[in-house]
């Protein structure tokens, strides 16, 4: 279990230069994945996706649906992995976890009241709770950017630790919601403070604010994440949510993690991309890959 | 849950070399034309990679060298009589015929001095254009460049240039030369002719009158003709402080100008409030860019205490990332040493090294077993004292002080015969601007590190040589 740690133990956070961030990302964007290494990115990619709907909008049937393809991805093609978690509300959990838990896929759910967290902290652990009784494998909360802005850290500390302690089982993602932090130290700070108090991943954006998980932020995040290594020995785990919805950018987020973290963290327990529309066109490049020839969109399906 | 270790190794993804178009020799390009060295001597040049046979080029002597002289001074009549707009057309000729063959050029490049071809395509032969389109935007604004001084072309410029930076270096002579009205004879160095003789072709092709530019190629003695050819009004120069100071010493007593810019054992200097892990990849770039064959290579590294572990834990971290192997590769960020004599010189300096006793850290990578390779190498905890950390290795290999206060990392930066450059990385600016302001190099940069532009002037203190390039100082050198 994630050590525990009280806020005043959280070191200070290096500051960060964005010039020199943007030139890094630079390099990792040159880098040129081709033929093998681009079918095994390819496939890593897939399987580290959290398939994703959060919409006022939905419906039972719509998330339904998405857990069928969570599972299948695409039919004509055997062998192909399957995503790593579908994330839907709390009110579709039980759902979901009734569909898609038997394909070893697992049920991450929002909350504290996402995506504003603009709620009491008994509402937030409320929403929590429900969403762990009815089986959520993962929780991925928001924190409260207002109090973190207004220089209030010890507050979001002490809520996130709060809901580390109602998961349980559970692992938590801590959603930064960077778009709204504006600064790369502000998102470097945020990250430790959530690192420290017990995040097991720590998750970029909700998808509804922009900009989301732009290269600058997961970068800047996972460095968080390799110091926090460095100085415990303990992994934590990241997540680039929103905007990632090509597979040339994801494979580029893969450079990064493996880059600025290691190897270690390629595995869908450590490392996941939030997206909708992503498995689309990572299925698509791969039948590009085999076959030398782009497939009409019509050909995969729409959930 | 899949819980398994991905191992993902980047698949080897190596830059096309069918377009190129190399000839099996090359003669001396002279007074627009090629003609072969009156010795007859041809020698090869190889890829540092394989130790593969490129191209013959020609070995010129002082007969030929004379040659390219009378040429010069013969197309200085025209050249420096007619008008500046003309000048600048056909430099601006130049850059766009450069722009057009980049794909080439930065393959020969990598091909014939073992950099990455991700360092030849996106920094050397883009920055090479640039030099020549910044210049020749200035051939007819000299007067706004420096208003009421009349000034006035040299004559014939003998330019003779270093391996690390091949065709970039030729456009830094080149360029400001032309557009100041001075015609020029170049020597490139013998193991990476061929992207200037591959210039000598656009040159042709551009126009300009026979005899402006006139590029001869050799070994030593065929720069020492230059140097010592009467007719020779001016000597551009860049490469080791050695070659500067026969320079000056067969140069003496003449009415020559010069302008030297050699070797340099420059520091890079990390503070506790830095940005730290953008200073590491500063460092990275500082010492490991073009495989440290950088005469302003950040190659002593002074790190204040109070983070020194920290960033040394993080730099050889960034170390074991870094792809070293074949430069046509798109992902090597490290490539070949350019030649076997440089890399025993590299390799005596390593020795040197860990029987000085310093603490050694190379990165584990596998480098290929043929062609001349060198991993990213450390010295952690040297002295001041050490040979490392006072002589110039021109490889890849860092060495590494500690520092407690300001005044002392000043003194022990200036405390080296050389000046050329230095970084500080800080996040207080009141401090960048002490230590830029005491600190005795040509160029300081301030968190970021071996950044170049064609406008800013680039040049050394003490045994770092003399006089400015690029930018209105690099015009300034070519007139009187």
């Amino acid at each position: 279990m994630t050590a525990k740690y009280r806020f005043n133990e959280v070191p200070p956070s290096p500051s960060i230069d964005k010039v020199g961030v943007e030139e890094r990302v630079a390099r990792f964007q040159s880098r040129s994945i081709k033929t093998t290494a681009k079918m095994q990115g390819l496939k890593m990619a897939l399987s580290m996706i959290d398939l994703t709907t959060l919409e006022g909008k939905d419906t039972e049937g719509k998330v339904k649906q998405m857990c069928f393809k969570a599972a299948h991805l695409h039919n004509g093609h055997p062998g192909l992995p399957v995503v790593a978690a579908v994330c839907v509300y709390p009110s579709m959990v039980g759902l979901a976890k009734s569909i898609v838990g038997k394909y070893g896929i697992k049920v991450a759910s929002v909350s504290t009241a996402f995506p504003s967290g603009q709620a009491p902290l008994d509402v937030k652990i409320a929403d929590t709770k429900y969403a762990v009784e009815n089986g959520a494998d993962e929780i991925d909360m928001v924190i409260s950017r207002g109090k973190f802005l207004a220089g209030e850290h010890a507050f979001v500390f002490d809520e996130i630790a709060a809901i580390k302690e109602l998961c349980g089982s559970a692992r938590l993602k801590v959603i930064l919601e960077t778009g709204e932090l504006t600064t790369l130290d502000n998102v470097r700070r945020a990250s430790d403070i959530a690192i420290y108090a017990g995040a097991d991943f720590i998750k970029t954006s909700t998808g509804k604010i922009q900009p989301a998980a732009t290269l600058q932020v997961t970068y800047t995040m996972l460095q968080a994440i390799r110091d926090y290594y460095d100085e415990t020995g303990k992994m934590v785990g990241m997540k680039p949510a929103g905007g990632i919805s090509n597979a040339k950018l994801a494979l580029h987020n893969l450079v990064m993690v493996k880059e600025v973290l290691g190897e270690e963290w390629l595995t869908n327990k450590w490392f996941r991309f939030g997206a909708s529309s992503l498995a689309n066109d990572v299925l698509m490049q791969i039948l590009k890959t085999e076959s030398g020839i782009y497939q009409s969109a019509d050909y995969f399906t729409l959930d | 849950m899949s819980t398994k270790n991905n191992a993902w190794e980047y698949a080897d993804s190596i830059e096309n070399a069918s377009h190129i178009n190399l000839r099996k020799q090359y003669d001396l390009y002279i007074d627009g034309k090629w003609v072969k060295p009156s010795s007859n001597k041809y020698f090869s040049s190889s890829n540092p990679h394989d130790e593969k046979h490129i191209a013959d080029v020609s070995e010129a002597n002082e007969e030929d060298v004379d040659l390219a002289v009378q040429a010069a001074e013969k197309a200085y009549e025209l050249w420096s009589k007619i008008s500046a707009a003309e000048r600048g057309k056909y430099i601006f000729r130049i850059a766009r015929l450069m722009q057009e063959q980049a794909r080439e050029l930065a393959v020969i490049e990598s091909l014939d001095s073992g950099k990455p071809i991700r360092e030849a395509r996106d920094i050397d032969i883009p920055l090479a254009c640039n030099h020549f389109f910044y210049y020749a935007g200035w051939a007819d604004k000299l007067e706004y460049a420096f208003p009421n001084q009349h000034k006035k072309s040299l004559g014939v410029a003998g330019q003779i240039i270093p391996w690390n930076f091949p065709l970039l270096m030729a456009a830094w002579k080149i360029a400001p030369a032309l557009a100041t009205g001075n015609t020029v004879v170049l020597k490139p160095a013998e193991t990476t002719s061929l992207t200037a003789l591959k210039l000598a072709e656009i040159i042709e092709a551009s126009g300009i009158p026979p005899g402006v530019v006139n590029i001869v190629t050799g070994f030593g003695d065929t720069g020492a003709a230059i140097v010592a050819h009467p007719k020779v009004s001016k000597i551009a120069f860049t490469g080791s402080t050695a070659v500067g100071k026969l320079i000056q010493k067969t140069i003496a007593g003449s009415n020559k100008r010069a302008t030297l810019e050699l070797g340099g054992k420059s520091a890079n200097i990390i503070f506790g409030d830095a940005p730290i892990d953008q200073a590491v990849e500063g460092i990275i770039n500082g010492i490991f860019f073009n495989q440290g064959h950088v005469c302003c290579a950040g190659s002593r590294l002074f790190v204040e205490e109070s983070v020194a572990e920290k960033v040394i834990r993080k730099l050889k971290h960034r170390m074991q990332s870094l792809q070293v192997g074949n430069p046509l590769d798109k992902n090597t960020d490290v490539g070949a040493i350019n030649s076997k004599e440089q890399l025993k010189i590299i390799n005596r300096y390593i020795d040197i090294g860990i029987k000085e006793g310093s603490e050694f850290f190379q990165t584990d990578c596998a480098i290929p077993t043929e062609g001349y390779y060198c991993r990213p190498t450390l010295f952690i905890n040297v002295a001041q004292s050490s040979i490392l950390a006072q002589e110039e290795i021109f490889g890849p290999v860092l060495t590494i002080q500690t520092f407690r206060t300001v005044d002392e990392v000043i003194q022990k930066a200036n405390n080296s015969p050389y000046g050329l450059a230095a970084g500080v990385w800080t996040d207080k600016g009141s401090k960048i601007f002490n230590l830029t302001s005491k600190l005795k190099a040509g160029v300081v940069w301030a968190n970021t590190y071996n950044k170049f532009d064609p406008s800013s002037p680039f040049g050394g203190y003490k045994e770092s040589g003399f006089g400015r390039e690029g930018g209105l100082h690099g015009l300034g050198a070519y007139l009187k």
